[in-house]
C-alpha cells in the first residue's frame, strides 16, 4: 500500500489538491482511503465522499492534535490493509506550526498557499521543512512575480524537496503530483518507524486538566518566559 | 565558489560578505548570528541541543541543510537567465484516441494564439507544455526544449520554470509600494543591477497604462489596469521563464499590442488562448484545438494582417466610446 501523509496550515488548500490529485488517478482503478484529522470539526468527509473516495475523521478534542496523531496513525494503517486500498492518505491541519506527522521512509508533502505571506516560509516549522513534496496553492490569485517571490522562499527553507505548484479548483498541476503519489513509498506497517521529528513535551498540570492560572498551579514540565 | 563543504568553514563575516544571500540561511532558519568571527561549522555546533530541538533539528540536520541551501542558491544564482531558442511539440493522441500527426516548432520571439472551442483542450496544451510532458500525459504528446529530450529535473526545478503566467484575475496581494515590491523580486532573483531594472519596469508598466504611478504608490491602491501593466513590464524584465501563457486580457485596459511587443523583445515566447480577433491576429500562427487535438496550425494570412487594420479601426472607435462614457459625455455624435 502507499501511504503518503499530507499537512499544511488550515484552509491551504490540501483537501482540494487531495481531490484533483485523486481525480487525476481514476481511470487506473486504485482503491483510495483517506483519513483526516482535525481538531474541533471537519466536513472533509462529505467532500471526500462526494467523489466517491472512503474516509475515517479523527478529531483530537481536547487532546494535544499531535499526539492523538502518532497515537492512532498505525491503527489507522491497518484500517487501510484490511479494507485492501492501493493508496491511503492522512491529511492534518496544521496542527501547531512547530510539529509534523512526518514520518521517516513515508512520503511527506506539506500544502501552502501563496496568500499567506512570504513570511510565512519561515515561521512554519518541520511540518514545511522536512516534507518530500511542498505543494503551492492559490497561484491563481496572486501575480507571477509573487508566486516566484513564495517560491524562493520556500526553496530556501526546503532546499531538498520537490515544489509543485498546484491549483486546487481547476486541477493545474495535479496530474504531477499524481504521478508522484503513485512512485510514493510502499509501506506495510509503521511498527518501530520513527517521526521525523519529536512531538512537543507536554504533562504540566495543564495538560491533566487544570484551569487555575497561578505559580502554584504550574506542575510538571514548565517551561518560562524570560522577561525584564 | 568552492564547493558548499568547505563553505562551512569560512567565518560568518566571510561567508555573508561573499555571499550576501547567505544570511537568509540564518533568518530562514531563526538562527541569531551573534559571532560573525565565528566559522559556520563552529557557529552550528555551538547551538544548545534545547534550542535545536525546539526547531525539530539537530547539528547534523543543520549542517546537511546548509550545504543544500548554499549549493541551491549558487543553481539559482547561475541559472540567472534560462534561455532557450525554441520549443517543438510532437503530436500525440486526441481524445478518440486518434493520432495527432502535428508537429509545431515555436522559436523565441513568436506570438502564437490557441483558439478552439470551450472543452477542447487548450488549457490541456498549454499545461503539456509547462509540464513539459514526455508522452506522460493523457495527450501522449511530447515537449522537446531546443530539438532534444530537458533533463527531467527541470520539471520540479525552481530555477527552470519554463512558463510564467500572466491572467485576467490575478491580482497583487503584497503589502507594499511598487518600487519594494520589484526590488524584491529582483533580489529574489539574486540580480545585481536592481535600481536599473526597477526604474525600466517603471517606465514601461506607465507606457502601457492610461494612468501614471510610481515607486511609492501601494501595489494593492493600483487599479486593474496599472496592475495588469506592471505584471507585464516585470514579467518581461525580471522572469526568468522564456515562455510567457497569456489567459485573455482583452479587458485588461492596457495598451495590448504594446504588451504583446514588450514580451517579444525580451527574448519571450508569447502564447495566448483567446477569442479574440484582435488578439488572434497580432500572433504569426494560430494552433486550432478540436477535440483534444491539434486541428492545423494556420500562418497569419497579409490578407489578414490587413483586417486587422481594419479591426484595430473598429477597436479604437469602441474606445473613444468607452472614454466617452467615463466623462460623462452623451455617446450620439463620436468620430
Ligand atoms: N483560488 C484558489 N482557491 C483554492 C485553491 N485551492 C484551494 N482553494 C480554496 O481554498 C479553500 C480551502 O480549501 P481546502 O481544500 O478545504 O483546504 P484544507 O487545507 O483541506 O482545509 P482544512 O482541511 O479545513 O484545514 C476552499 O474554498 C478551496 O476552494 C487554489 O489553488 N486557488
Ligand atoms: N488529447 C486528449 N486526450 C485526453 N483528454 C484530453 C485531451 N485533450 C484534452 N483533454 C481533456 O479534456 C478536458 C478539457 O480540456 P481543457 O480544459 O484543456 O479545455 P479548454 O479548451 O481549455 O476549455 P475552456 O475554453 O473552457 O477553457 C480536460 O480534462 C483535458 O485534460
Ligand atoms: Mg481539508
Ligand atoms: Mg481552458
Ligand atoms: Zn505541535
Ligand atoms: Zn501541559
Amino acid at each position: 500500500m502507499k501511504f503518503i501523509t499530507f499537512s499544511g496550515p488550515p484552509s491551504s488548500g490540501k483537501t482540494s489538491v487531495i481531490l484533483k490529485a485523486m481525480e487525476e488517478l481514476k481511470d487506473k482503478y486504485f482503491k483510495i482511503g483517506v483519513l483526516k484529522f482535525d481538531c474541533l470539526v471537519t466536513d472533509d468527509d462529505k467532500l471526500y465522499d462526494a467523489q466517491n473516495i472512503d474516509s475515517r475523521v479523527g478529531l483530537s478534542g481536547s487532546m494535544c492534535p499531535d499526539h492523538f496523531f502518532v497515537s492512532n496513525i498505525d491503527d489507522c494503517l491497518n484500517w487501510g490493509i484490511r479494507h485492501f486500498y492501493d493508496i491511503l492518505i492522512s491529511e492534518s491541519a496544521g496542527l501547531c506550526n512547530r510539529c509534523s506527522p512526518h514520518i521517516k521512509g513515508c512520503t511527506a508533502v506539506c500544502v501552502i498557499d501563496n496568500l499567506m505571506g512570504i513570511n510565512t516560509p519561515k515561521k512554519i516549522g518541520p511540518m514545511l521543512k522536512m516534507a518530500d513534496i511542498v505543494v503551492i496553492t492559490k497561484g491563481d490569485i496572486v501575480s507571477q512575480a509573487e508566486r516566484e517571490i513564495f517560491a524562493l522562499k520556500i526553496r530556501q527553507a526546503n532546499p531538498d524537496g520537490i515544489i509543485l505548484h498546484v491549483n486546487g479548483i481547476t486541477g493545474q498541476g495535479a496530474g504531477e503530483l499524481a504521478v508522484l503519489i503513485e512512485n510514493a513509498t510502499q509501506v506495510e506497517t509503521l511498527k518501530g518507524k520513527e517521526l521525523r521529528i519529536s512531538m512537543p513535551s507536554a504533562l504540566c498540570s495543564y495538560c491533566l486538566g487544570e484551569t487555575q492560572i497561578g505559580m502554584d498551579k504550574q506542575k510538571g514540565n514548565v517551561r518560562k518566559m524570560e522577561l525584564d | 565558489m568552492k564547493d558548499s563543504v568547505s563553505l562551512e568553514n569560512l567565518t560568518i563575516e566571510d561567508l555573508l560578505s561573499i555571499y550576501p544571500y547567505s544570511v537568509e540561511f540564518f533568518d530562514i532558519n531563526g538562527l541569531p548570528i551573534d559571532d560573525v568571527n565565528n566559522t559556520v561549522k563552529d557557529y552550528i555546533t555551538s547551538l544548545p541541543y534545547v534550542f535545536l530541538e525546539d526547531m525539530g533539528l539537530n547539528q547534523e540536520d543543520l549542517l546537511k541543510r546548509f550545504r543544500a541551501f548554499m549549493s541551491r542558491m549558487k543553481d539559482i544564482r547561475e541559472e540567472r537567465t534560462f534561455s532557450i531558442r525554441d520549443i517543438t511539440i510532437l503530436g500525440g493522441r486526441d481524445k478518440n484516441e486518434k493520432l495527432e500527426e502535428i508537429e509545431v516548432k515555436i522559436n523565441i520571439g513568436e506570438i502564437i494564439c490557441i483558439v478552439g472551442p470551450t472543452g477542447s483542450g487548450k488549457s490541456r496544451l498549454l499545461a503539456d507544455i509547462e509540464w513539459m510532458t514526455q508522452r506522460d500525459t493523457p495527450t501522449k504528446r511530447q515537449i522537446l526544449i531546443d530539438g532534444s529530450v530537458p533533463p527531467r529535473n527541470w520539471r520540479f526545478s525552481v530555477e527552470h520554470k519554463l512558463v510564467a503566467q500572466l491572467s485576467q484575475n490575478i491580482n497583487f496581494v503584497m503589502d507594499i509600494c511598487v518600487g519594494d515590491f520589484i526590488r524584491l523580486h529582483a533580489q529574489s532573483r539574486m540580480i545585481d543591477d536592481i535600481e536599473d531594472k526597477t526604474r525600466q519596469i517603471i517606465f514601461h508598466a506607465n507606457e502601457l497604462s492610461g494612468e501614471r504611478f510610481d515607486l511609492n504608490t501601494p501595489l494593492t491602491s493600483l487599479s486593474g489596469g496599472q496592475s495588469r501593466a506592471l505584471m507585464v513590464a516585470d514579467t518581461a524584465f525580471l522572469s526568468t521563464s522564456p515562455i510567457v501563457l497569456i489567459d485573455e486580457i482583452e479587458n485588461a485596459g492596457i495598451h495590448r499590442k504594446k504588451a504583446l511587443e514588450l514580451l517579444v523583445g525580451q527574448n519571450k515566447i508569447v502564447l495566448i488562448a483567446t477569442h479574440d480577433p484582435l488578439l488572434a491576429l497580432m500572433g504569426n500562427k494560430r494552433i486550432v484545438i478540436k477535440n483534444g487535438g491539434i486541428q492545423k496550425v494556420i500562418e497569419t494570412t497579409p490578407n489578414e494582417k490587413e483586417g486587422l487594420l481594419r479591426l484595430t479601426e473598429i477597436d479604437n472607435a469602441l474606445l473613444k466610446y468607452r472614454e466617452a462614457l467615463r466623462n460623462g459625455q452623451l455617446l450620439d455624435d463620436i468620430k
